[in-house]
């Protein structure tokens, strides 16, 4: 009954997994890769996880593989808005079909003014070399 | 058809099919955060093999493997945006 279970669940993993692979290749520019990279493998390998806790119970195993899952999900969305922001500021250019940028304004607004983007400017001072 | 030989055939083929549509995209990608991207997920794919041997061979202490990929995942693409920050400041 438990290995029918692993069965399905590790496949079903694998399948989303290899929907994020799909996905990085396919999508048109960087921010929707980002967008199915993120989460399609964060659910897929969360998926995993859940299998091996379900293979070896009553060891230690399902405790380190929930605390896995919990690095997961609170490091890979800080990761990925690190580096959309960082994307966003160097002007990785969007799809032709992408009609709404809501930040477009404040960032234009803020190369005109020369307020430095969304840092003060002593920090910014501090880490031009 | 045991859990073993489902997993050698159905579930490890699969994955390693994903590692390899992202490398092209780590080999094609047009900027740097492409590629940064790409090596991420290359990272968490890793993650899900390091488990899914794991499972495959019985032994459970595979997992830490798989707790210290998940820490440089996070670290390298902390970095790697960081070196962003700075070289486009320079």
């Amino acid at each position: 009954m438990m290995e029918i279970l692993i069965v399905v669940l590790s496949t079903l993993g694998a399948i989303i997994i290899l929907i994020a692979a799909i996905g990085i290749l396919r999508m048109p520019d960087f921010y929707l890769r980002l967008s199915v990279t993120v989460k399609a493998a964060t659910l897929g390998v969360g998926i995993f996880l859940l299998c091996a806790a379900m293979e070896f119970p009553f060891t230690e195993v399902p405790i380190k593989s929930l605390a896995i899952i919990f690095f997961l999900l609170m490091t890979s969305p800080v990761a990925a808005h690190m580096i959309g922001r960082r994307a966003f500021r160097s002007n990785i250019p969007m799809w032709k079909d992408t009609w709404v940028d809501e930040l477009e304004e404040t960032y234009q607004q803020n190369s005109n003014s020369s307020i430095n983007h969304g840092q003060s400017p002593q920090e910014d001072q501090k880490y031009r070399t | 058809m045991t859990l073993e030989t489902y997993f050698d055939y159905v579930i490890f083929p699969i994955l390693a099919l994903a590692v390899l549509i992202v490398f092209i995209r780590l080999y094609k990608g047009p900027n740097i955060p492409d590629r940064i991207i790409a090596l991420d997920l290359i990272i968490t794919i890793g993650i899900a093999m390091v488990t899914a041997f794991s499972i495959r061979s019985g032994k459970a202490l595979f997992l830490d493997v798989a707790m210290i990929f998940a820490l440089i995942a996070f670290l390298g693409t902390i970095a790697l945006s960081f070196y962003l920050y700075k070289s486009r400041q320079s």
